[in-house]
């Protein structure tokens, strides 16, 4: 049975209230193929059945999985690889320069999925910048899911995953295997504080970022959305900070608070209005 | 850019020179490691990429990758190994021998394409 246009609306609404993210017209074929394979599960015959069964219901745990369902959790270790190579030639080497006296280096990878991002960063900076050894580095890594979050704090990774982008010399030198799963090193799941965190609704305290990652996380949501949340981007990060967008995202007509720093075949940006070191 | 595929399954030797070829390479096959070798000794042309299988008859992957790393001729070519073989002691003892990269299967076209950006050798990069 197809899914109709009532479950259809009332799934994209609730996607919307809870998490400010658009699923546009003509998309039921992708609430197909992503809440399939939650039925057998839950004890669902078919997408529409499950659809209905929610809508009696006040929100539930089960709500909350059909949310984490609906969401985009696609990711891979040193994804797109050029954004990183940015941090290793330009950004980090620039922190060093201008961070020398406090020696703290504080980064968010906002909605940060299940961690490949943070994990990536990391493994940059311990492979390439020993001297940051002797600094308190930390990452901030938030996102949505519950799922998620509980999924970075372990650092387990199925061998799917630690195919897909991470050189091998890294997964052999930094991940102890258990199996099929590969387990991040301690080392580095210490370094990461993860949290539980909507970027359409409040945001909690957290220390200023010196670097933001917010990659292939602006797309998903309204244009409104995505002018507040750069807003509120600029308001947190460093005056003097790095902010990462997704390859296919930009500022331009959402906020004018940053200036584009072309690296290559992409760009990183920065707050306007502070004379940079680069 | 040329690529050699060593797998002794003709199936996967047909996904990957699907893959290869549409990354840009031009696909020579063989079907052990032994094979490879005359593959690499007829043609003058040079290989930028051995893409090897583990698990092989007549000279498995680990003895074609100590044979081109003990054969100047080869110095600058990449070596992928696309295997099943996934025991981090197998891992280690292939890299040490001169492998760059290691894929272990399954796998998919993206996997590869994300390999192939890191040894430098994607057509974007």
């Amino acid at each position: 049975m197809g899914l109709g246009s009532v479950d259809f609306d009332y799934l994209r609404n609730l996607v919307r209230t809870h998490t400010a993210i658009v699923i546009d017209d003509g998309k039921e074929y992708l609430a197909e193929a992503r809440l399939s394979p939650l039925l057998r599960k839950e004890g669902f015959s078919s997408v529409p059945e499950l659809l209905q069964s929610m809508r009696v219901k006040s929100f539930s745990p089960l709500h909350r999985r059909v949310l984490d369902a609906m969401t985009n959790n696609e990711t891979w270790f040193f994804r797109d690889l050029v954004p990183f190579e940015a941090l290793r030639r330009k950004v980090i080497p620039e922190v060093i320069q201008t961070r020398g006296l406090s020696r703290r280096l504080n980064i968010w990878s906002a909605a940060s999925s299940s961690g490949q991002e943070a994990y990536s960063t990391l493994i940059l900076l311990h492979d390439n910048f020993p001297e940051l050894n002797h600094w308190q580095v930390s990452i901030l890594a938030t996102d949505y899911s519950q799922a998620m979050v509980d999924r970075v704090k372990v650092g387990r990774y199925s061998q799917l995953e630690v195919n897909r982008g991470l050189p091998i010399t890294a997964l052999a030198k930094h991940f102890v295997q258990h199996g099929l799963e590969w387990e991040i090193a301690p080392r580095f799941r210490n370094m990461v504080d993860c949290r539980l965190m909507n970027l359409a609704e409040t945001w909690p305290e957290f220390p200023e970022p010196d670097i933001i990652f917010l990659r292939n996380v602006l797309i998903y949501f309204d244009v409104q959305t995505k002018a507040d949340i750069l807003a509120r981007v600029h308001r947190r990060l460093r005056p003097d900070g790095y902010l990462f967008l997704g390859g296919a995202e930009t500022t331009m007509g959402l906020s004018d608070a940053f200036e584009r720093v072309p690296f290559e075949k992409t760009a990183y940006y920065r707050p306007k209005g502070v004379n940079h070191v680069s | 850019m040329r690529a050699l595929v060593v797998d002794d399954s003709t199936a996967m030797r047909s996904v990957l020179r699907l893959i290869f070829k549409k990354a840009g390479f031009e696909v020579l096959e063989a079907a052990n490691g032994y094979e490879a070798l005359n593959k690499l000794t007829e043609d003058s042309t040079p290989v930028d990429l051995a893409v090897v299988d583990w698990n092989m008859p007549v000279m498995n992957g680990y003895e074609l990758v100590t044979k081109i790393r003990s054969d100047e001729r080869y110095n600058g070519m990449r070596i992928m190994m696309v295997t099943t073989e996934s025991e981090i002691s197998h891992i280690q003892s292939v890299l040490a021998k001169g492998a760059n990269e290691y894929v272990m299967k399954p796998f998919t076209p993206d996997t590869i394409q994300e390999k192939l950006q890191i040894l430098g050798l994607s057509a974007g990069a």
